[in-house]
């Protein structure tokens, strides 16, 4: 059996054990500090933006803000609707929250990945990775995730027994299967360029800055990503699911108390492993920034904490470009986020990873590949003329018909 | 170890099982499937088969039964069932048939398989560590897309007649204009 981490393939003795637990631990409070903290920066970011001060009583800056308003949440009256399904009541907000903290488990925190390294680092006489698990199915566990997370968005709207909420989790789920589509076949690009599945294996693939994904993939799917994940977290402006005008507040109108403290808490968490999630995909996640021989060594750290702060560094900039979405850009109609999904977004991810794919097999095979790509990108444009003509025509039959459903 | 992680997994798949049958409740139904469907998935795990675990995970789980609670919600049949009426009256005795049809069939399978339940049979080689996390999913890869290619197409084309039908059955053909256009 493959074991999850190099640390558990023999015997299992104390010491790998221990090592174990103790990153299972670490990983856990990372995670509930950096959504505080998350929390805490989207308030400050956001508060800059609109001119106004945010938090700043609650310790230095009002850094203490979430831990205050946590432990406020903690102690209110936890209420269940007299019409909730209450074990389902009761359930979603956990369906909620585990699975943010589980897909934090594959990302590679940190560890050397310089030189062909696997990432590797010696704790304790034992050789194990900066990472919670490793799993050989890497990203596709971070997708299994996501898409269980519908269920606690979608379980928690319908068990409040209430309208609005209903409608805000019948929303999310369609929102968000519709998301995943384009989430997945972005990310098999990415999949195809690093030939392998796991995280850390992607991470190596990514040594110099012209490896990093969002080059050699060419942007395109960088950016379908990028959108796709904005949607199924549900942030701005793809917050269709909470739309305050129309829903009241959303899924989460009838939870109080620590129940909605926890969806507060996945939701944000979600977007920290988001951002980590593109870092290791498009950005190299641990690796240095590098050109050619030329490498941005920090002085006097070591490669392997390094690692961890380039990670840092490179997820707080994604963390800032999910808030700035927030603060700029106005909330998408219901039709205009489907449309966007289904008719540019998997259609374009779709072509991008044919393109890519027929461009490694002309390489593969020694074809001349300004040939392929040509014949591939007309193609590509027939498929565009077919798609745009089939659109137009359901447009006009709309309108002579009326709506078809 | 395995022997422990078997039961639990079997257990979650029975426990699923029954609540998907006994629940009158259709969403807590689903909700009892995507418990059995879990714990295939474990079991896939125990099996080193990671891909299909994953793939259980995301196609069965994360699609399929949150379409089946999409459309339980959004048609508002999440009451309740009253099982005494019927509305199609022979409905039970063609289940009953079907249902012992379809035991015999799988009793049958098993009878004529039960050799491999004694050893391995010649399927997909076990990665292990020698072979490379991957190699699990390239083996997936390579026979479906070189051996069983031609049925992985007939697949994929069954499924787009599917769609095409049901949006032909969905959609209501309107001859006449609405009396009052927008």
């Amino acid at each position: 059996m493959i074991a999850l981490d190099t640390l558990l393939i023999d015997k299992i003795l104390w010491t790998p054990l221990l090592i174990v637990l103790l990153k299972v631990v670490v990983v856990f409070v990372i995670g509930l500090l950096a959504t505080m903290l998350m929390v805490w920066f989207e308030r400050k970011a956001i508060a800059g933006m609109q001119n106004r001060i945010g938090p700043n009583k609650t310790g230095p800056f009002g850094i203490l803000q979430t831990l205050a308003d946590g432990i406020k949440l903690f102690f209110k009256e936890d209420l269940i609707p007299n019409r909730a399904d209450r074990f389902v009541f009761v359930l979603a907000p956990f369906l909620s929250f585990v699975p943010a903290f589980l897909a934090f488990a594959i990302i590679p925190l940190g560890g050397d990945f310089r030189n062909g390294n696997a990432g590797e680092v010696t704790w304790f006489g034992q050789v194990t990775k900066v990472q919670l698990a490793d799993p050989p199915i890497g990203v596709l566990f971070a997708l299994a995730i996501s898409s269980i997370a519908v269920y606690g968005i979608m379980l928690a709207g319908w068990s409040s027994g209430s309208k609005y909420p209903l409608l805000g989790s019948v929303r999310a789920s369609a929102q968000m299967v519709s998301y995943e589509a384009a989430l997945g076949l972005s990310l098999a690009s990415v999949l195809l360029i690093s030939g392998t599945l796991s995280t850390s294996g992607i991470v190596s693939a990514q040594s110099k800055i012209t490896n990093w994904h969002f080059f050699s993939t060419g942007i395109l799917p960088f950016i379908i990503f990028l959108i796709a994940a904005t949607a199924e977290l549900n942030r701005p402006p793809f917050d269709l699911v909470e739309a305050e005008q129309e829903l009241v507040g959303g899924f989460n109108t009838e939870y109080s108390s620590i129940r909605f403290a926890l969806f507060y808490l996945a939701e944000f968490m979600n977007t920290v492993t988001m951002s980590a999630l593109i870092v290791t995909l498009f950005f190299g996640g641990p690796q240095p920034i590098a050109f050619g021989d030329f490498v941005f060594d920090i002085p006097l750290i070591p490669n392997a904490l390094e690692g961890t702060i380039w990670l840092l560094a490179k997820v707080l900039v994604f963390l800032y470009i999910y808030i700035w979405f927030r603060a700029t850009l106005p909330r998408l109609r219901y039709d205009q986020l489907m449309d966007l999904g289904w008719k540019v977004l998997i259609p374009a991810a779709l072509g991008w990873f044919m393109l890519l794919a027929s461009q490694r097999l002309a390489r593969q095979n020694d074809w001349n590949i300004i040939l392929v790509t040509t014949s591939a990108v007309v193609v590509m444009v027939g498929c565009y003329l077919l798609l745009q003509a089939a659109f137009s025509q359901s447009a006009r039959q709309r309108e002579t018909q009326g709506p078809m459903f | 170890m395995e022997f422990f992680v078997f039961v639990c997994a079997a257990l979650m798949i029975l426990v699923g099982a029954v609540g998907v049958i006994t629940r009158s409740h259709p969403v807590h139904a689903a909700l009892s499937l995507v418990l059995t469907l879990f714990g295939v998935a474990v079991l896939f795990v125990a099996q080193d088969a990671h891909f299909l675990a994953a793939v259980q995970v995301i196609v069965y789980a994360g699609a399929i039964v949150v379409l089946f609670l999409f459309v339980i919600m959004l048609l508002g049949v999440d009451r309740v069932e009253n099982l005494r009426t019927e509305p199609l009256t022979s409905q039970r005795p063609l289940a009953i048939i079907v249902s012992l049809g379809l035991i015999g069939v799988l009793v049958a399978a098993f009878v004529r398989g039960s050799d491999a339940l004694h050893e391995r049979g010649e399927g997909i080689n076990i990665p292990d560590l020698t072979t490379g996390t991957d190699a699990n999913t390239t083996q997936l890869a390579e026979s479906i897309f070189s051996q069983y290619v031609v049925a992985f197409e007939v697949t994929s084309v069954l499924l787009v007649i599917a769609v095409v039908g049901t949006v032909l059955l969905a959609r209501r053909t309107k001859t006449v204009v609405a009396e009052n256009p927008k």
